[in-house]
This record gives C-alpha cells, sequence and structure tokens, in this order.
C-alpha cells in the first residue's frame, strides 16, 4: 500500500499525426494538492482526458492505478463512479436551469414513483452550497450568477457525486482576483477535508499558494515533479519552456509624444436596465508611443468602457466627448470608430473576435476589406500576400494562410486578431486582456508586439485582469473601480499595494 | 500599417514552396487529387446520380430532349437555391420564397393578362414587388430582430393568402409570347434551321474558351503572389473533363431546340452571384457574419444592413422564380410554388451549406438543386410514383449531409 492515490505509469496518447502524450508518468498523493503545469499544447488536459475516461481505455498505452486499483475507464460515467471529477476550463452548466437542478444534473434525487423529489433536491443541494461557501438561494437561474459562483456551483455538484479526486482544468482563468482567493481557499478547505486535487493552471502565484507539489509538462513529455518546499517561479517557467526566462517582459524605453486620444467625461449605463451606471464620467488620455494600463477588479467596467467607446458596442445612454489629436472625433458605430483609427482587440477571441470556420487570411482582412477593393472586387491575390506578410512578421505558427483559426493555439489566435487590427491601420489601439490564455513563451512575444506598436508612435490602452503584467509593460497606469477612474499613476510611482488601494476604492455615498 | 519589410515577390516564392524537388512527386500529387476530390465530393455525387439514372433508364435521361427538358424544369429551383445559399451562409432560413413566387407570379398575371401591359414592364413591376416583398421581411429580421425562421414562416402564410385574394379564386392564364419565354423559350435557329443549332455550339465553344483562359489566369496569379498550386497534370485533366462535359451538355441542347432562356438567365445569375460572394465586399460580409456575427460586428461590419439587402435579394430572386414558373405553365394559379422553399433549401445542403452558417457557395447550391432535379426526372422516367420520389429526396438530403458531418469530422474539425 502506497500513499499515492493515483498513478499514471507510461501514458502515450497519439492523435493521427501527432504524438500527444509520450510516456507520462504522474504520482498525486493522497490528500495534497497536484498542481500540472505547461504551456498551451503541452498535453496537460489530453493527460486529464485520458484519466477521466473521455478518451476511453485501448485508444491510449500505459497505465493507470487508482487507490491501488488498475482502472480502465470507458468514459465519464466510469471515472466519476470511481470518485474522479473532473471540472473544465469551459463549466458545463445549463444556463437557464436552477443552482440545485445543475448540481444534480444527470444524478437526480428521486422519490416515490421515480419521480424527481424537488424538495429533497434543493435541501441537499443547499447543504451543498454551504460547504463550498456560496450564499445563494439553489433555485437560482445559473445565469443570474457571476462566473466565480458558477465555478462553485460546478465544484458542488463534484461533491454530491462523493468526489475522492478533483480535477480543476484552469479554475481560475475567467475570475476576478477576489474570487479566485475564495476558490483557492475553498481547494485548501476541501483538502482538510481529504479531497484530493489535481489543478492545471498557468497562473504561477497561484501555484505556490495551494500546490504541495507540482509536475511540468512540456511537449508531452513530463519534466519533473517539484516539491512544495522546492518550488520558485523560476524553476517552472525554465521547465515549461525549456530555458531560463531572465525577462518575462520585454524591454521598452518609452518614446512619448504627442497626445493621440483624449476622452472627457464618458458616461454609459447597462444595456438592459438604463438607469444603472456602468462607466462614469471617465476621463482618460494616450499619447502617441505610449502604453497606458487600465487596472479594476472584474465588473469594474473596464470592458464595458472599452466597448461603449469603440462605436458604442456595449450599454445604453451613452454620453462623452472624444478627442483624436485634438479634435472632436465621433464613434458612434464600429465603422466610425475605425475609421478614426481606433481598434479594440477583445477578451474574448473566441466568441468576439475571431471567425473560427475561416482561415487566417480571411480573419486578417475583415476589418479592412475596403483596402483591398479594386475595381469593386476584392483583390485576393493581395490579401494573400498580405496576410503572408503578417504570418512572417507577427510568427504566427501555421504552414500557410489557409489555416482555419478555429485550430491554432490561443497564442496564434491573439497574434491573427492583433494582425487584423494592425492591419486596419489604427493610431489608437485598445486591447483587452491580451494575454488571456496564452502560455507563457507567447506572451513574451504578444509584449514585444505591444512595444513594437508603441515604438511605432501607435497609442496602446491595455487591460488587464493581472496586475504585475499591467505593471510589467505600461508607461501609465489608471486604476478603475465601479465605472470610476479612482487613480493614474506614473509607472515608476506604481506597486501593487497602491494600484490595489485604487481598484478598491468605493464610491464615497 | 502594412509590414516593413514585406518579402519579395520572389522571396515569397521560394517560401511558398510550390517546386519541391526533394519531395515524392507521385505522393503529392495523389494527395492533391485526393484533398480536391474531398473537396469536390458533390460534384462526384451529381456524376454518380447521373451515371446511375443514365443506366436505371436505358439512355433516356441522357437524351438530348431530356438535359433540355432537366434545365428548363428545375430552373426556377436553380433560381431559388442561389438566393436560398446566401441566406443560410448569413445563418438565416427563408421559408416564404414559394409563397412570395406564387403571389408574385399572380401580380404578374394581372399585370400582364388582366390589365395588358407590356410584357417587360409586367416583368419590371413583378419583380419591383418582390423587392418589396423583401424590404417588409428584411426589415423585421435585420431592424427588429425577430428570427429569420419566424419572420418568413409568417411570410409563408401572408405571401400565400395575398396570392389567393389577388387571384381572386380563379386561374389566371394565356401570356404573352415574349413573357412565356422566360420559361419556354429557346435561343435558336438565328442562323437559319439546322440539324445541330449552330449557335448553341458557338456558345458552349466560347464557354469552354472562356473556362480555361480564366482558369489559367487565375492559376498564373496564385503562382506570381507564391501560392501552392495544384499539380499541372492533374490541373490539365481536370479542365478537360470538364471541357468535355460542357461539350456534351452544349451538342445536346443544339441538336433539340437550342440554349433554353431559362438557362441563359441561370447563367447569368450565377456568375453575378458567384463574384459577389467570392470577391466582393459584400461577400465577403456575409462570410464573415456566418461564421461569427459578433466578431462581424466588432470589426466594423454593418450586420444590420448585410441582413436587409440579403433578404431584398431573396425578394427578388423569388420574384424571378415565380415569374419563370408562371411562365412554364402559362399561368398563375393558387397552387404555384407549393414546396419550392424545401427544394431550395434542400440544394443549399446537400450542396455542403452548414446549418449554423458560415459554410456554403453557389456553385455547390446549383449542383445541389441540380441532383434533386436529376432524382425527380430520371424517377419520373422510370415510372416511379411520386410518392416514393418524396421519401427517396429525403433520404439523399439526409444522407448527403450527414456524409458531409463525417467528412469534417474525419478531417481533424470540432
Amino acid at each position: 500500500m502506497t500513499t499515492d492515490i493515483l498513478e499514471m505509469r507510461g501514458i502515450t496518447k497519439t492523435f493521427p499525426g501527432v504524438k500527444a502524450l509520450a510516456n507520462v508518468n504522474l504520482s498525486v498523493a493522497r490528500g495534497e494538492v497536484h498542481a500540472i503545469c505547461g504551456e498551451n499544447g503541452a498535453g496537460k488536459s489530453t493527460l486529464m482526458k485520458v484519466l477521466s475516461g473521455v478518451y476511453p481505455h485501448g485508444t491510449y498505452t500505459g497505465d493507470i492505478v487508482f487507490e491501488n486499483e488498475t482502472v480502465e475507464f470507458k468514459d465519464l460515467t466510469d471515472s466519476e463512479a470511481k470518485g474522479i471529477v473532473i471540472i473544465h476550463q469551459e463549466l458545463a452548466l445549463s444556463p437557464y436551469l436552477s443552482i440545485a437542478e445543475n448540481i444534480f444534473l444527470n444524478n437526480e434525487l428521486k422519490g416515490r414513483g421515480g419521480l424527481i423529489d424537488w424538495n429533497k433536491t434543493n435541501f441537499e443541494a443547499s447543504k451543498l452550497l454551504a460547504r463550498v461557501g456560496l450564499r445563494e438561494n439553489p433555485t437560482t437561474r445559473i445565469m443570474d450568477i457571476g462566473v466565480g459562483k458558477q465555478q462553485l456551483v460546478e465544484i458542488a455538484k463534484a461533491l454530491s457525486k462523493e468526489v475522492k479526486l478533483l480535477i480543476l482544468d484552469e479554475p481560475t482563468a475567467a475570475l476576478n482576483d477576489e474570487d479566485s482567493d475564495h476558490l483557492l481557499n475553498l481547494i485548501l478547505h476541501l483538502k482538510g477535508q481529504g479531497i484530493t486535487s489535481i489543478i492545471i493552471s498557468h497562473k504561477l502565484n497561484e501555484i505556490k499558494k495551494v500546490a504541495d507539489s507540482v509536475t511540468v509538462i512540456r511537449d508531452g513529455k513530463t519534466i519533473e515533479t517539484i516539491a512544495k518546499t522546492e518550488v520558485t517561479e523560476d524553476r517552472i517557467i525554465k521547465d515549461m519552456v525549456g530555458r531560463d526566462l531572465e525577462h518575462r517582459y520585454p524591454d521598452h524605453t518609452p518614446h512619448i509624444g504627442d497626445e493621440l486620444l483624449r476622452v472627457e467625461d464618458w458616461t454609459a449605463h447597462h444595456p438592459q436596465d438604463t438607469s444603472r451606471v456602468v462607466v462614469d464620467h471617465v476621463n482618460l488620455n494616450v499619447r502617441a508611443g505610449e502604453i497606458v494600463g487600465i487596472a479594476g477588479l472584474m465588473g469594474a467596467g473596464r470592458t464595458e468602457f472599452a466597448m461603449s467607446l469603440f462605436g458604442q458596442s456595449y450599454g445604453s445612454r451613452i454620453s462623452g466627448r472624444v478627442f483624436l489629436r485634438g479634435k472632436e472625433i465621433k464613434t458612434r458605430t464600429v465603422a466610425e470608430a475605425i475609421e478614426h483609427g481606433i481598434a479594440y482587440a477583445t477578451e474574448d477571441r473566441k466568441t468576439y473576435g475571431l471567425n473560427l470556420i475561416e482561415d487566417i487570411k480571411r480573419n486578417i482582412s475583415m476589418a479592412s476589406l475596403k483596402k483591398l477593393e479594386k475595381y469593386g472586387l476584392v483583390h485576393d491575390n493581395e490579401e494573400y500576400k498580405v496576410a503572408n506578410e503578417y504570418r512572417t512578421s507577427m510568427n504566427i505558427k501555421a504552414p500557410n494562410v489557409l489555416v482555419k483559426t478555429g485550430k491554432l493555439s490561443g497564442g496564434n489566435q491573439q497574434k491573427v486578431v492583433l494582425s487584423k487590427w494592425i492591419y486596419s491601420d489604427p493610431e489608437v489601439l485598445i486591447l483587452d486582456e491580451p494575454t488571456r490564455g496564452i502560455d507563457v513563451g507567447a506572451k513574451y512575444e504578444i509584449y514585444s508586439i505591444i512595444n513594437r506598436l508603441a515604438a511605432q508612435g501607435k497609442g496602446i490602452i491595455v487591460i488587464s485582469s493581472e496586475l504585475p503584467e499591467l505593471l510589467g509593460i505600461s508607461d501609465r497606469v489608471y486604476a478603475l473601480s465601479e465605472g470610476r477612474i479612482t487613480g493614474e499613476l506614473p509607472i515608476a510611482d506604481a506597486n501593487p499595494e497602491a494600484m490595489l488601494k485604487l481598484m478598491t476604492m468605493e464610491k464615497p455615498r | 500599417m502594412s509590414n516593413p519589410n514585406p518579402p519579395t515577390i520572389e522571396e515569397a516564392r521560394v517560401g511558398g514552396g510550390n517546386v519541391n524537388p526533394t519531395e515524392n512527386k507521385l505522393t503529392d500529387r495523389l494527395s492533391h487529387i485526393l484533398a480536391d476530390l474531398g473537396k469536390n465530393g458533390i460534384f462526384i455525387a451529381l456524376i454518380a446520380v447521373v451515371v446511375l439514372f443514365a443506366i436505371l433508364t436505358d439512355g433516356i435521361l441522357l437524351r438530348p430532349q431530356n438535359i433540355s427538358n432537366l434545365i428548363v424544369q428545375n430552373g426556377y429551383i436553380l433560381v431559388l437555391a442561389i438566393g436560398m445559399v446566401m441566406v443560410i451562409i448569413a445563418g438565416h432560413i427563408d421559408l416564404s420564397v414559394g409563397s412570395v413566387a406564387a403571389f408574385v407570379g399572380a401580380c404578374s398575371g394581372v399585370f400582364a393578362v388582366s390589365w395588358g401591359l407590356p410584357w417587360w414592364l409586367a416583368v419590371i413591376l413583378s419583380l419591383g414587388i418582390g423587392a418589396l416583398v423583401g424590404v417588409w421581411q428584411g426589415f423585421w429580421i435585420a431592424y427588429v430582430g425577430i428570427p429569420a425562421f419566424i419572420v418568413t414562416l409568417a411570410g409563408m402564410l401572408i405571401f400565400r393568402g395575398l396570392a389567393l385574394v389577388v387571384l381572386g379564386n380563379q386561374n389566371i392564364g394565356s401570356f404573352p409570347a415574349e413573357y412565356r419565354a422566360l420559361g419556354n423559350g429557346f435561343l435558336t435557329d438565328v442562323f437559319g434551321e439546322f440539324e445541330v443549332d449552330p449557335l448553341t455550339l458557338g456558345i458552349g465553344a466560347l464557354a469552354i474558351v472562356i473556362l480555361i483562359v480564366q482558369q489559367v489566369r487565375t492559376r498564373r496569379g496564385r503562382q506570381k503572389y507564391g501560392q501552392e498550386v495544384e499539380p499541372m497534370a492533374w490541373f490539365i485533366t481536370k479542365l478537360v473533363l470538364v471541357s468535355v462535359a460542357i461539350g456534351f451538355f452544349a451538342y445536346s441542347l443544339a441538336s433539340y431546340k437550342g440554349i433554353p432562356i431559362t438557362l441563359i438567365i441561370l447563367a447569368v445569375l450565377v456568375l453575378v452571384y458567384g463574384i459577389v460572394m467570392n470577391r466582393t465586399v459584400f461577400g465577403r460580409h456575409i462570410y464573415a457574419i456566418g461564421g461569427n456575427r459578433h466578431a462581424a460586428e466588432l470589426s466594423g461590419i454593418k450586420t444590420r444592413r448585410v441582413d436587409f439587402w440579403l433578404f431584398v435579394n431573396m425578394g427578388v430572386l423569388a420574384a424571378l422564380a415565380g415569374l419563370i414558373f408562371t411562365a412554364r405553365l402559362n399561368l398563375a394559379g393558387p397552387k404555384a410554388g407549393d414546396g419550392f422553399e424545401l427544394e431550395a433549401i434542400s440544394a443549399a445542403f446537400i450542396g455542403g451549406a452548414a446549418v449554423q452558417g458560415g459554410v456554403g457557395t453557389i456553385g455547390g447550391a446549383i449542383i445541389g438543386g441540380l441532383i434533386i432535379g436529376v432524382l425527380n426526372n430520371g424517377m419520373s422516367i422510370m415510372g416511379i410514383g411520386i410518392e416514393w420520389q418524396q421519401a427517396v429526396k429525403g433520404l439523399v438530403l439526409l444522407l448527403a449531409v450527414a456524409f458531409d458531418v463525417y467528412n469534417k469530422r474525419r478531417s481533424g474539425g470540432n
């Protein structure tokens, strides 16, 4: 009898033409929190899909030993019966059903006559909600609670299945700092109750906070497993990228010129609840060659500000004035905003940024087809040439520009989005979470691109939830809280403590 | 901004790697052919269906008169399929086209017969009414935001009803000859009477020449910009096969009555709309909207305007289909256009359009329509009853889409 709850030995999984996992070993001790790190595409998710039976026994080689017993899962139900529950990055909740209904989905509590016992369902659900520290009525619909709370519902659902090994795939990717903290504390709390967790994460600081040991995967191979006492960020990063990464942020010497964009008294209301102020008299400016950061907690109104400015893509009853090089402009439609040289790269590139079923070429040209028009026709060979130039200059990793963007990794997708906007020839680029869901190596590339654009005299506004990133790349930062600008600091004065204070500053009531 | 150091065309050509002597040429060629076959699966399906029914009908299917009939009988469905595939690519659907065709046919009867207007004025007015119908439906879909399924379901009832109102419970018939030509006319005997019409043969030959010139120019253009092109041998083989098909088709028409007017209308539509969908900003916007509406909006594409004009366009094409159908029957009746919408939708889906939008081609929809046409025609020749024809067509639609889905999954889509 070992102390390991799980041992995966020599796992090899091949897809047509690709070896996704090559002889991977993973040992997880009973009652620990085990982190798995690796760049996007390293094979973390594939490994977890093998473990949870999504890839059934027989489609991979190697052994899985769970609780001293060799297991051969045929599907998810099989693994769940043994107490292995996986919570995916994209939550598997039905938005129109209640919290309780979601928790007991496909595991319904039946009463007499095989009918669902709703009283019992809601009662049991409220007990589970208490365990995960979520104060919500179990009959509330999922769509009416935030993504942080939804994550907790997922965990409550796992607990309802008497989970022994909980797998969380990038659980905090979409959460703000507060919700992340709550979630991480919950994982530690569950550990106290004897539940083992595997957490897949990009975020090194949270790994350091919760993990007892860390296994790093690179290119489908296990690099090493590091015990808590030996974990350092540098070591993990070195393992992940296979080289030393001395500077996480590329050097940037700002050459700041005249003011490009100035926004005055920008106010926007919620699109449905039109009396609710979401963006509250925001004043800010960007100068040529300057990288300006906007920091704020989730719900502070960062994206809402950017999207309302960009062709009123968000909100209602929008007011305020916009000046470009001192001259007032209107940005009532996206086309108008683009015409005036404003570009906005969205935080959610799959939903709002890319046409995933189209190729790289057509995505890059999407916002600037007029430029390729000649005698009323799109010059498609020219389009190919342009796209190819961006593939080279932005280092988009694809054999050619006819590859569908849905098949690219997150980092390369982001490069396509940036290419699209750079090709639209903007003066000011608003980049909303430009490195979300992107691995460390690609992040560095994105930062370099941002620097390059600033060096060309563009004004850049970066919105990011990751404070270190914002402080690492900006020349000046604004803090946003409850829709208001609560402070503006030159980068020299901006430290995390000062920023957090501004970001949590409440409205005087 | 463009890249500060754009690669020269020479560099790009090297980078494009269309000449690489170390690669195994044979496997390279084979993979090209296989990839092409996969892409042109629908075309091969059409050939298979034609061959099958040519055998089953002892060659009657390929007789000159029947080939001519095939075009004339399916012309209006093909016209509808063009508009329908565009609507489907944008992620919508139009259930009203059959009723709109009937309504416009009825109106044209009033114009050309009851009121005795000149045929050309009747045609223009009818197309205008089609456009107005499109404006009506486009308004609700694009600017009010009601799903196209609902708006056009309502339209299906509204315009069927209005067709009956216009007809006043009777058929309108005996249209002027020029009007009838839309559905029944032939371009023939311009140079006097011959056994095999020389004009038709000439136009067929011209079509082959234009096709070859255009294909060669496209290929050269791609090479110049360093894009990969298919192997020369395969390129030539394909051109020869298509040329032979066009030649046979032209010869068949020439030895019957010449070129149907419907075919001329269709050819113009296919050409124009093919260019619109592939080469104009409007067409590209349609694909972008269908692929991801949010992303299109945030790229500055005026999605509402595109949706609106799509339905105006569909209205005009539905009107044209109504005119052709009425002209062919020489009668505007209450039952006209019954089920047209389903045949047009089937044609688009058999032709490779995706239910979710974003995918589809004009050419695919035309071939899809032809497959349905050959099925109808072949089974009729064989004397198979209408009940079995329906069932077989339903099955073919299901299998075609299933094959498409399977193909996409195998090629590594989600």
